[in-house]
């Protein structure tokens, strides 16, 4: 395991790699990586934090925990909710700020805050050159130049290697409160949950378990003020049923990291589908399902090497497989593949950032449509 | 500022080209008429001008890609244009290029409130947007100063921001989707009313890319429920230092104000002057504005106001009623036909960090008097984006004097930890300054972008990048 300690470092061992390097932070991610692994974990360390600003800058293999207890400690955080999947995939090793960021990895609370890419202020990172490139900055506007730091974020390491992340902040809440609803399917939960998203109490987030038939909404904020909230949000959602309002964090956590499927025997397939149409999506996909995001997200169970993709028919395309034996991944391939132009322009942007296919090969580059 | 000269062998086949553009267009898309391309020499920097070879104005996707086509076919530039608003040049022609508007492309093409989405062509303005929406008790967040006049396309182009971005973030935060027409023609629709990317996050990449990676057509936006109230609160204080710490604090205590704007004193003088709002006479005013319903509104401000009280400002003005937010707002609002009216003025946008703001008020107060200029500040606080308004004399010959020391502020503003421009973008006003900001190699990645998008280096070309550091790539054309 290559573990450079800073960015010449990095900058070497990549000009001088003979081969493809599996490069990840703490390898939570799971799935199969060709080449040899290659970690910023020991590129550690938040540099730079300002509360008053809203702004913490730290090093790509800074542990995700490090990041929110020095937040909390200052009553703030990652207001995107990145999850902690090593439940789910059965994986050990340490979360990174790189890994989340390189991933996009977002929780519920996207709906109302944004993903990741949505906190990114800038990004330092290796391209496959060996060159060392600084995008963005730390400031919370920022306009100057290519916005490389988005195009970064989510590309699973296949541009370049991520060092160092500025991120915007916010407040955690004084308060959490949940309404819960009884007795849903997908399509009721959808509308209950979109109801919820159009008013204007600040939903933080909207998710659904189709086993149990459990819609949950979530405010948070200053105590009295989620208080009010959730009594004018129930009456609201009344149509969908009597809501139950419970305090405190709630099961947000075992939601954000699809807990539910964690032991239990199946490939797991992440959806992403317009909220509308998920009901649609997940009649032909069967399964065990949970929904987020509004149901603009779904995680579906399904057994070992069933091919979720080919039932989805049109919504195909939107699946991708989050846990699965080593067979199963090559034969669907992580990734659904890409319209043409798009699998153009991303073949061309590899080609450029990474000309010899050195960073997880095979990883993101799905075959073309 | 220079421009690189007009090829001649494109000037030479204009007559050729038009011809070709109107074979393929409906009568009167296209524009080559001299007394009319003048109307498209500049945008909103009006500093600079130069009309184009001539101007289309297409209507659809479809007639957007059969003009790029031609025009990479003709090896001719093209210059894609919003409503012509940008205060960076991001839409300055040259002679042989083609600007290619999107003004007539007004449509709303699907809204879902399910969804929480709007698509649109991107020539319509910012506010119709929200207007479209309005009565099902949405609106679309982004909101330029501009917003009654400016386009989505520029709007995405630039990465446009507003005054409430604080909470809603800036446009690459409320696009989901758009279809983006490439410079060889190719239409690609890149993600969509779906919350997630599933590969490289493109969008990402092309929002702000000041139309140098493709021409944006139509958007899928984000919508939001309209919340049930805002209401601002003036305070005053006799030093900026002072109003900073009162804005850090403010954000510290865990509120998360929809704007907080700041004045210094010279700005507040000429809007007093000019819009008679009514407010004190002091060295730095702050509108901190809260939403939500009545009951939140209340207990928000009065937890700024206890914050506001320990610095102890000058005064606490808190609106009772719209009238009142209406006439706290009136000053700010103004701020720039005051200036307008007092003098020529040149309007920056570099950001920086928030904790820095009283130093770099001081450092652009010096660096104004060593100038002999005059500079007022009227910003977005919480998020550290200055506009310093640089007033000068065009009649005197000042402007090179004042483009001097807005080079300066700038530079002081990525000194201090900041960047060249928050929301306005580089286009040709802030191009000779990148390097100050960005290396050799950080330049060098954002153009293999450029590279992977426009191979030819014809579109929106002599913008955003240097010119020495481009030249090679557009040499190859």
């Amino acid at each position: 395991m290559l573990t450079p300690r800073n960015e010449a470092e990095l900058s070497g061992m990549i000009r001088s790699a003979p081969g493809p390097l599996a490069v990840g932070g703490g390898f939570t991610r799971g799935g199969v990586r060709e080449g040899e692994p290659l970690s910023v974990a020991a590129m550690s360390g938040v540099v730079l934090y300002e509360p008053d600003a809203l702004t913490l800058v730290a090093r790509a293999g800074t542990p995700v925990a490090e990041v929110e207890r020095v937040l909390g400690e200052a009553g703030q955080r990652l207001a995107f909710e990145p999850m902690d999947l090593r439940a789910l995939l059965g994986t050990t090793g340490e979360p990174t700020l790189g890994g989340v960021i390189a991933t996009n990895a977002s929780g519920p609370r996207r709906v109302q805050s944004g993903a990741a890419r949505d906190f990114l202020l800038g990004m330092r990172f290796v391209d496959g050159t060996g060159m060392a490139v600084s995008n963005g900055g730390r400031v919370m506007k920022n306009v100057t130049g290519l916005d490389l730091a988005r195009l970064l974020a989510g590309s699973h390491g296949t541009l370049g290697v991520i060092t160092e992340v500025a991120l915007k902040v916010l407040p955690a809440p004084e308060a959490t409160m949940t309404l819960s609803f009884q007795g849903h399917d997908p399509g009721k939960a959808v509308a209950c949950m979109a109801a919820a998203l159009g008013s204007p109490f600040e939903v933080t987030g909207a998710a659904h378990d189709a086993e149990a038939g459990v819609t949950r909404l979530r405010l948070e904020g200053f105590a009295q003020a989620v208080a009010v909230r959730a009594e004018r949000l129930a009456r609201k959602l009344s149509a969908w049923g009597a809501a139950e309002v419970s305090e405190g964090p709630g099961d947000w956590a075992a939601i954000r990291d699809v807990a539910d499927f964690a032991g239990r025997a199946g490939d797991v397939w992440r959806l992403s589908v317009r909220p509308s149409r998920m009901a649609e999506a997940l009649a032909l996909a069967g399964g065990a399902q949970r929904l987020d995001w509004g149901g603009g997200r779904a995680w579906v169970l399904v057994p070992e090497g069933a091919d979720l993709r080919g039932r989805l028919g049109p919504f195909g395309a939107r699946a991708v497989l989050a846990r699965a034996s080593a067979e199963t991944r090559a034969a669907f391939g992580t990734f659904p593949p890409e319209e043409p132009a798009v699998a153009m322009l991303s073949q061309r942007l590899r080609a450029r950032f990474d000309p010899r296919g050195l960073f997880n090969p095979g990883l993101m580059a799905a075959r073309a449509a | 500022m220079d421009m690189p000269a007009p090829s001649p062998a494109i000037l030479a086949r204009k007559g050729a080209i038009v011809d070709r553009l109107r074979a393929m267009l409906p009568p009167g898309h296209v524009i080559d008429d001299p007394a009319e391309t003048r109307a498209y020499e500049c945008d909103a920097l009006t500093a600079y001008r130069c009309p184009p070879l001539c101007v289309v104005l297409p209507t659809s996707t479809e007639e957007v890609s059969a003009v790029m086509r031609l025009c990479h076919e003709e090896r001719v530039p093209v210059v894609p244009r919003g409503a012509g608003t940008s205060l960076a040049g991001g839409s300055l022609p040259t002679a042989d290029a083609v600007v290619l508007g999107v003004a007539r492309m007004t449509r709303v093409l699907e809204t879902s409130y399910e969804d929480r989405v709007i698509r649109v062509q991107t020539g319509r303005t910012n506010l119709s947007v929200s207007m479209e929406v309005e009565a099902e008790g949405f609106f679309y967040a982004p909101d330029p100063s501009s917003q009654l006049a400016c386009a989505i396309a520029g709007n995405i182009a630039m990465n446009s921001g507003g005054a409430h971005c604080l909470k809603y973030g800036v446009t690459t935060n409320n696009l989901l989707g758009a279809t983006v027409v490439l410079m060889d023609g190719t239409v690609v629709e890149i993600c969509g009313p779906e919350a997630e990317a599933l590969g490289l996050d493109l969008l990402g990449v092309v929002c702000g890319s000041e139309g140098q990676l493709g021409v944006v057509t139509e958007a899928w936006l984000r919508i939001l429920p309209r919340p049930e109230g805002a209401r601002p609160v003036m305070i005053a204080f006799d030093a900026n230092e002072t109003a900073g710490a009162c804005v850090s604090a403010v954000i510290r205590a865990g509120l998360l104000p929809v704007a907080v704007e700041f004045m210094d004193r010279p700005c507040i003088v000429a809007c007093e002057a000019f819009a008679k709002a009514g407010y004190p006479d002091c060295e730095a005013l702050l509108i901190v504005e809260v939403e939500g319903s009545e009951a939140e509104i209340a207990d928000q401000l009065s937890r700024i106001t206890e914050i506001a009280r320990t610095f102890q400002p000058l005064e606490i003005r808190e609106a009772r009623d719209s009238a009142e937010a209406a006439r706290i707002w009136l000053g700010r609002k103004s701020a720039f036909g005051a200036m307008g009216q007092m003098a020529d003025y040149i309007c920056l946008d570099g950001t920086i960090p928030v904790s820095q703001l009283a130093p770099v008020l001081g450092r652009i107060g010096e660096l104004a008097e060593s100038y002999g200029l005059r500079v007022a500040n009227v910003f977005h606080a919480g998020d550290g984006n200055m506009h310093p308004l640089i007033l000068y004399d065009a009649n005197a010959g000042e402007i090179d004097k004042a483009e001097a020391l807005g080079a300066d502020i700038l530079r002081l503003c990525v000194e201090m930890g900041g960047c060249l421009t928050g929301e306005h973008g580089v286009g040709v006003e802030k191009r000779d300054l990148m390097e100050t900001q960005f290396r050799a190699d950080d330049l060098e990645a954002q153009m293999r972008v450029k590279d992977a998008f426009d191979p030819d280096w014809l579109l929106n070309p002599a913008k955003v990048f240097p010119l020495h550091v481009s030249a090679s790539r557009r040499a190859a054309e």
